[in-house]
């Protein structure tokens, strides 16, 4: 069994929305909510969700780009929201990020190399020369060429971006990288180029990842366990075939009925898809507005993440039933 | 069965500071009534201008150089702009892919929808405003008395989408354009909006052409494919057609990339090398000749042309075209 590199426990984190006037009561959305998982040393998390589940937010709390409310992350043993501002900047260099949109997460006004070298100056890694041959040596690994470091940003493809980003993580060599919908803004005949130098990446560097998406092909593709988040909660935790082959929760069945496929004519969708995310705040599971199999117990109750027999585990009242 | 819109060689160019491009370079389709017709293709390879083209609302730097946009048997381009400005809206309507940027963030949605009813059907805007009503349901609007007065910023994305699609269905038109209606929106919802466009069109008989990037929904939503690159239809068939049997070295590709069971080998997936080529500077001969495998020398000189292979099937690819032949 692979040891654990981070153990996320009891995470929380509200937001208060409106307000702005005294009459008007902020309302509070809970996008992490009482959040409990771990990413295992080698291994891809896949984090699955729709918009305003909560993903991103999980992710800059363990980047600690975001203060959390309650509960703890334990990256190998030390809890990351207590670190002295030394050991801070160290586990910095260990966790890294890849963003999702290529377009504003590089400086429009440096070139490639000095965007890749960034991390090593800041980090104080080597000198000038070294860092800049560093740079060139991480663009050449991940698909560029020596002869592209010195432009910049706007004469670089979609694509092309998206490799200069993941340089950027890399250079620091951490070992933790947290990919937040990483190909989601390319073209299709791109996404295939990154998502397969992202697995050539984490075997030469021995990477974990926690890889963000709501495309569940993808997802499916690059994880090795998945986590399903539903308003802000895990609702499903399971390995990757265990979780394609016989969801338990009903959202994980209900995203998997969504999903696109490339099968013409395959008519499979019923009343299952239905109805939008319930108000903050209401008691009982969250799901409960739409869901086919709610009885009385969703209507008051959280269920809480419960293992299954070897099967993974499950945040559902009704998961063992049938 | 005559066709309902019928496109001939259509061709749409633009100025731009770096000189003039063909965002839609001889493209020729045809659609019937109760048909929905999938465009597929990367972003610039000007499926959203061949939708503006057929409305005619291309950005003022453009225009349409040559060919024939037949609805009806009726060329729309040689229309005066009053009798277009009747066209659009009543007989042929278009859903946008963001709908916050597309409803007009300071009026009620219901005085929204009843505007088109209003324009197009003379009625009074107290009938007017009750048909949205009765629409917003149709669209599956929970409490649409009540909902009709909300600002689009009170409804979700997916509502809002519900409310375009109701907008576009007010004055039942006959062809339905949606430019990448769902891209915007989470997958559950996105299964809910395609269900919803099938269903209008069979009600009403309609024509979708439904512009996409993502080969997945073509196959659930759509009859009819048509796949395009840089501003060409390199293929068109039945949907059935073009997954079992897809003829364009692209075509090929892009559904061989798409990460799933099927497509995995050791873990790796197919990719197609290189990246969509510029409109400024198109490789001489075939548009995808640089990044495909079977390139020959014919294929880096000529341009190949879109040729009937089986019924109903169409390519431009000199090597697929010689195999089926």
């Amino acid at each position: 069994m692979a040891s654990v590199l981070m153990d996320i426990q009891q995470l929380e984190k509200k937001y208060s929305l409106g307000g702005g006037f005294p009459q008007n009561r902020p309302r509070i959305v809970r996008a992490v909510d009482g959040v409990d998982l771990q990413i295992f040393e080698g291994e891809t998390l896949g984090l699955v969700g729709e918009s305003g589940c909560g993903k991103s937010t999980l992710a800059k709390l363990l980047m600690r780009l975001e203060e959390p409310d309650a509960g703890s992350a334990y990256f190998k043993d030390q809890n990351i929201f207590t670190l002295s501002a030394e050991a801070l900047k160290a586990y910095r260099r260990r966790v890294q990020m890849i963003f999702q949109d290529p377009y504003s997460s590089l400086n429009p006004r440096k070139t490639a190399m000095s965007i890749i070298a960034e991390p090593l100056t800041v980090h104080r890694m080597g000198n000038r020369q070294q860092n800049r041959e560093k740079a060139v040596q991480l663009m050449i690994k991940v698909g560029l060429s020596r002869e592209q470091s010195k432009r910049y940003p706007h004469e670089f493809s979609g694509g092309q971006r998206q490799r200069i980003g993941i340089a950027r993580a890399l250079a620091l060599q951490p070992a933790l990288v947290i990919a937040d919908e990483p190909v989601s803004a390319l073209d299709a005949s791109i996404q295939a180029q990154i998502l397969n130098l992202l697995k050539d990446l984490k075997k030469d560097f021995g990477l974990t990842y926690l890889f963000i998406s709501h495309d569940l092909n993808v997802i499916r593709h690059v994880s090795d366990r998945i986590a399903v988040m539903y308003l802000g909660r895990i609702v499903e935790l399971a390995d990757k075939n265990d979780l394609y082959e016989t969801p338990l929760h009903p959202y994980t069945r209900m995203l998997l009925m969504a999903m696109p496929s490339c099968a013409p004519g395959k008519k499979k969708r019923d009343m299952m898809i239905r109805g939008e995310a319930r108000d903050a705040g209401d008691p009982g599971c969250s799901f409960k507005n739409r869901c086919v199999y709610k009885i009385a117990v969703c209507e008051n109750t959280q269920p809480r993440l419960i293992r299954y027999q070897g099967r993974g585990w499950c945040a559902c009242h009704r998961a063992g039933d049938n | 069965m005559q066709p309902l819109l019928e496109i001939k060689n259509l061709k749409t160019v633009f100025s731009t500071a770096r000189g003039v491009i063909k965002a839609v370079d001889g493209v020729s389709l045809s659609l019937a009534a109760g048909e929905t017709l999938g465009v597929v293709g990367e972003s610039g390879c000007g499926k959203t201008m061949l939708a503006l083209s057929v409305m005619r609302l291309i950005p003022p730097n453009g225009h349409i150089a040559e060919g024939r946009v037949l609805f009806d048997g009726q060329d729309l381009l040689s229309l005066p702009e009053k009798e277009m400005r009747e066209k659009r809206g009543r007989d042929i309507a278009m859903i946008f892919q963001e709908p916050m940027t597309s409803l007009n963030p300071v009026l009620r949605i219901g005085d929204q929808i009843a505007e088109a009813i209003c324009l197009h059907q003379h009625v009074p805007a107290k009938e007017a405003l009750s048909l949205s009503v009765q629409l917003l349901g149709e669209v599956g609007i929970p409490e649409p008395e009540r909902r009709v007065k909300d600002y689009p910023h009170q409804l979700s994305g997916g509502m809002r989408q519900r409310v375009m699609i109701a907008m576009a269905m007010s004055c039942h038109p006959r062809l339905l354009l949606a430019d990448e209606p769902t891209t915007a929106l989470d997958v559950t919802i996105q299964a809910q909006i395609l269900n919803l466009i099938s269903d209008l069109k069979e009600k009403n008989n309609m024509a979708v052409v439904l512009i996409t990037h993502d080969l997945g929904i073509v196959a659930e939503a759509a009859q009819k494919a048509a796949v395009m690159y840089a501003g060409r239809v390199v293929e068109s068939a039945d949907v059935e057609k073009l997954f079992a049997r897809p003829l364009h070295p692209y075509t090929r590709g892009l559904i061989a990339s798409r990460p799933s069971a099927v497509n995995e080998k050791e873990g790796y997936l197919k990719t197609i090398p290189g990246t969509v080529p510029s409109l400024y500077d198109l490789p001489s001969g075939c548009r995808f000749s640089e990044r495909c495998a079977l390139a020959e020398n014919e294929c880096r000189a000529t341009e190949p042309e879109l040729a009937e292979m089986e019924d109903g099937h169409f390519v431009s690819c000199f090597i697929a075209q010689r195999k089926v032949s």
